[in-house]
């Protein structure tokens, strides 16, 4: 903003989201999306033209989209759209490995609380980042003192990009899959209840590891 | 280097055969890729079905596009090893009010250690983040970094494996739950270096000389001490991080040769740079920095006179540490004793 980039914000979450107020507290207009008892991610892409639309009323130079990033198949990230994934460094040295779409999709990738631990660990865990998603710039950010927010920021806006419109564009991955009887408010346990995209666990296969 | 085409020709055998560092990358693939497959890429691509791609997270077009990033990544990171810093120049900007900052050029060595005094909030956060961030007059103090006197590739920001800056503050804590020998051998694998286990015995034993009371390389990292702690990140740092630069945020005083500390530092020639108060840290350094509004407002060699106070002052700790000593092991003390 001191750059004089117009910024604006949209914050997808399931039940409940505060983070509207950070981005308002930073002067940021904000619009906040709940999805309810829907996949956030099905959500947000039904969602993000009208976004974009309201975007550019507004003026925006740059619209932040953040998702609510609740599952590790997550895939909210467009084609020739900018997408950061931001996870840290307490969520467990095989998070990376565990995380779909959201992480080895990104373009930038930001770890945070590197501040509570040990280098050693900090740059474990970044090498694991890079395994999964060799292409990412890693970024570490300390989220308290803004340590690397500014350096963040430079990679953000790119004067020569312009979205007038999301039609015919493309997501990087297919979102999380569903529709089943649960999907649409069955709460009942047993095989009878089950219909439609409804998948088994496979015991037998369980004891070899995969 | 190999093109798309040659790898896709190649078998998961045959690549873990040329690059043996792929094993990691293999292991994050969630579809079915098995280091002992025989066929080449792009026939286990084709079989791939549609659901098991969908289910793990797979794309074909991304998986040689990233293939081939993390070789060529893995090729300039294994080279670089002799790629040495050792030297950083700071030239400068200006503080929070514009002022240009009072110097010609600020030259950190290899093995030579700096403090940086002053007031919290005065600037440290950001002189550290221009180091980090190597910036050549784009961040909000228009300062620039060299690199052994010379204007540095995007290398140091972009590359993984690749950063300038490792750290060490007070508030860090280890999180896993490792011993200290596995946590080390994860460490030491994320460098891929190839003498691990001799490595990994020289921290220990540096790490225990550091700290007061001694701990077994079995030990869980979360049950050592803060001192025993704080002695491991700083062997293990000085000896197994990537990074040239070392920036220390106070050593507590307490279960911890600091000298000692800033010994190993130096002799692995790191850069050595520490914000303290502390006046015998900050007086064992060769030169120290002082932040003001933002910017360095002075920066002032280590005068003999204080090198001879600096003497002094580790005569009374040492005073102090010996009187903790005793109270520890339940003695009473006598006055004659300070």
């Amino acid at each position: 903003m001191q750059r004089g980039v117009k910024v604006g914000a949209v914050k997808f979450d399931c039940l409940h989201t505060d983070d509207d107020q950070a981005y308002q507290k930073a002067g940021i207009p904000v619009k906040k999306g709940l999805s309810g008892s829907l996949c956030p991610d099905h959500y947000f892409v039904s969602n993000i033209e009208a976004v974009l639309e309201w975007g550019l009323n507004e003026g925006f130079d740059l619209l932040i989209s953040e998702s609510a990033g609740l599952c590790n198949r997550c895939s909210p990230y467009v084609k020739e759209i900018k997408a950061i994934c931001v996870i840290d460094n307490l969520s467990g040295i095989n998070t990376p490995k565990k995380i779909g779409p959201m992480l080895r999709m990104a373009d930038i990738v930001v770890i945070t609380k590197g501040d509570i631990v040990s280098q050693a660990e900090r740059e474990v865990f970044a090498a694991r980042v890079h395994s999964v998603n060799p292409t990412a710039i890693i970024m570490n950010i300390n989220g308290l003192t803004g340590q690397g927010a500014y350096e963040l920021s430079t990679l953000l806006f790119d004067q020569d990009k312009h979205i007038d419109s999301l039609k015919g564009r493309k997501l990087r991955f297919s979102l999380p899959a569903a529709l089943c009887s649960y999907c649409l408010g069955e709460t009942r346990i047993g095989e009878s209840y089950q219909m439609g995209n409804v998948r088994k666990i496979k015991l037998e296969e369980n004891h070899n590891g995969k | 280097m190999a093109s798309k085409e040659l790898l896709l020709q190649l078998s998961p055998v045959a690549l873990l055969e040329r690059f043996p560092y792929l094993e990691s990358f293999f292991s994050t693939v969630m579809v079915k890729m098995e280091g002992n497959d025989n066929r080449p890429l792009n026939s286990i691509l084709k079989d791939i079905e549609e659901q098991e791609a969908e289910d793990g997270a797979f794309d074909a077009e991304s998986f040689i596009a990233q293939l081939q990033d993390y070789i060529l990544q893995m090729q300039s990171f294994l080279g670089q090893d002799n790629e040495q810093v050792d030297k950083l120049t700071i030239l400068p900007g200006t503080d929070k009010s514009g002022m240009p900052e009072q110097f010609d050029a600020l030259v950190f060595e290899k093995s030579k250690i700096t403090s940086i005094v002053g007031p919290t909030g005065s600037g440290k956060s950001r002189l550290l983040a221009d180091i980090e961030w190597v910036a050549q007059g784009d961040t909000p103090t228009g300062r620039s970094i060299l690199v052994n006197d010379e204007r540095p590739t995007n290398d140091w920001r972009f590359a993984s494996g690749k950063k300038l800056v490792a750290q060490l503050s007070q508030n860090m804590n280890f999180v896993m739950d490792l011993s200290v020998t596995e946590f080390l051998e994860m460490h030491a694998r994320s460098r891929m270096i190839a003498n691990e286990n001799q490595v990994i015995s020289k921290i220990i034993e540096a790490a225990n000389e550091l700290a007061g009371e001694k701990f077994s390389p079995q030990a869980p990292i979360t049950s050592l001490s803060g001192g025993q702690s704080r002695a491991l990140m700083i062997a293990d740092t000085a000896m197994l991080s990537q990074s040239p630069v070392v920036l220390i945020d106070e050593i507590e005083n307490a279960g911890i040769d600091r000298k000692k500390a800033l010994q190993i530092l130096v002799g692995e020639e790191k850069i050595v740079l520490m914000a303290t108060h502390d006046p015998i840290l900050a007086l064992m350094a060769d030169q120290r920095i002082v932040i003001k509004n933002g910017g360095i407002q002075a920066v002032i060699q280590t005068t003999p006179q204080e090198k001879k106070l600096l003497t002094r002052l580790e005569e009374a700790d040492k005073k102090l540490q010996q009187l903790r000593t005793k109270l520890r092991s339940g003695e009473v003390l006598n006055y004659k004793d300070q």
